[in-house]
């Protein structure tokens, strides 16, 4: 089947697809020029492949559009799909998650801090009120890239479950659809905090988190320093960092089909965001994080200096599957074979926000 | 009872808005709010391009009634005359 690659950049959406089982790549773009596309989503749920983006301007502000026809041509609601109600006080400034669940839901996750459900293909979305109002709130932070909901992890079976994910604030579950959200944050540590309080209940600078391939109860975070895994739908978290350069960096990747399979791009520090050595280098684990290994096949040898955002780097849902991330200097590589080798994609695009790569 | 609409006059990054068209007449007068009421009556999508969902002027986004800058004249409560002309004018930002 032929496979699209979505890779939102910081003045537009760039489209890459492959009919050749992702030999090579024609690309389109910039859609959205000059505006940020922090996040992207290939929705295949029905027999007509839907891509959203959210986009944000910097003088006209965000918006959702959409296309079902891969991009050839864009669809926009009149009325601004998610806006916050007015009692809130508050004001959309941008749209970091797109994500669908198996039920026909579409969630969007935002800055500030917020979830918003659609239940009419993303027309309309509904602010998920208990999680707005969670007590908590009023003491999420922002980080350097600003206050959001940066991960929406549906449950593969179960719609009453729901995982997201902040900087800052860290992870929260809900059982119950929404209706009520609790801080799963135990193990998780805030190096930015002192030492006697490193282990808050919330307040964590969490940048990513990946559900399992096979175990929906096992999921991987990667921290603003720190990597763990949790066991147990999130309740708790334990390091998996030891096999890696470094614990500091931003995306964490599940496999789409094989068990304990995750992908991640270490950085130096948070003090030094460059990769390890100055190599460019995926890291793979086939154990759930209890070991390694660098991944460079194809990978550029020299020195290598730009960052992987936390959410530039994803699996599309192809066998074998097929790896993708971008950098903040404009490249995107691309593994057809898991990782073990990788082939540019596209060079000299503007920074790369996001990636979302699926069969079509 | 509006006697002369007022006149909108659209940057070119948001025609596509507006059906590709320069200007606008608008029914409407009074207040800059009044106006941008009315525009999200009839193109919703080129009012919130202006305005936030608190009704806020998004900030990169400037506008001239009668070639005056309307936050020199009370931003959104801004008074403006039948048959104004109102143009919208992207300032400086993005890199």
């Amino acid at each position: 089947m032929p496979v699209q690659l979505a890779i939102g950049t910081a003045k537009g959406l760039f489209l890459a697809h492959s009919e050749n089982d992702r030999k090579t790549w024609t690309i389109s773009g910039p859609h959205f020029p000059m505006t940020g596309v922090y996040g992207v989503c290939i929705d295949t749920r029905s027999a007509t492949p839907r891509l959203m983006a959210g986009v944000s301007s910097s003088h006209y502000g965000p918006t959702v559009a959409y296309s079902d026809d891969l991009g050839e041509t864009w669809q926009e609601p009149d009325r601004a799909p998610i806006a916050f109600p007015a009692d809130t006080g508050a004001t959309l400034d941008r749209v970091w998650q797109l994500s669908t669940d198996a039920e026909g839901r579409i969630y969007a996750g935002t800055q500030p801090s917020a979830l918003f459900v659609s239940e009419d293909g993303g027309q309309t979305f509904d602010l998920v009120r208990a999680l707005w109002d969670h007590p908590h709130r009023e003491k999420w932070d922002a980080g350097f890239g600003g206050q959001a909901i940066h991960t929406i992890l549906p449950h593969p079976s179960d719609p009453s479950s729901l995982t997201v994910a902040m900087s800052t604030g860290g992870v929260y579950r809900s059982t119950d659809q929404g209706a009520s959200w609790t801080a799963s944050n135990t193990g998780i540590q805030a190096t930015f905090m002192p030492e006697p309080e490193r282990f808050p209940e919330f307040g964590q600078c969490v940048h990513k988190v990946a559900r399992d391939a096979t175990d929906p109860s096992r999921m991987y975070a990667q921290n603003h320093h720190g990597v763990y895994r949790s066991d147990d739908g999130g309740s708790t978290w334990s390091s998996i960092a030891d096999g890696l350069p470094s614990d500091f960096g931003f995306p964490i990747v599940a496999h789409p089909h094989r068990a304990e399979v995750v992908y991640n791009f270490p950085l130096t520090a948070d003090a030094m965001r460059f990769p390890p050595e100055h190599r460019c280098r995926v890291y793979r684990s086939a154990d759930a994080g209890r070991s390694w290994e660098a991944l460079s096949s194809g990978l550029p040898e020299g020195p290598f200096y730009p960052a992987v955002l936390r959410d530039a780097m994803c699996a599309d849902d192809a066998d074998p599957a097929g790896i993708y991330f971008g950098t903040r200097s404009g490249e995107v590589y691309a593994s057809r074979d898991e990782g073990d080798s990788w082939t540019q994609v596209a060079a000299h695009l503007p920074d790369v926000l996001c990636v979302r790569a699926a069969q079509v | 009872m509006i006697a002369v609409p007022v006149t909108l006059l659209i940057p070119t990054t948001l025609r596509a808005e507006a059906a590709d068209q320069r200007a606008l007449a608008v029914p409407a007068s009074g207040t800059l709010g009044a106006v941008l009421d009315e525009l999200a009556g009839s193109w919703p999508r080129l009012e919130r391009r202006v305005r936030d969902e608190s009704g806020t002027l998004r900030r990169y986004v400037n506008i001239y009634i009668d070639g005056t800058d309307c936050r020199d004249l009370g931003g959104i409560t801004a008074p403006v005359p039948d048959g104004a002309e109102v143009e919208i004018i992207p300032s400086v930002a993005g890199g």
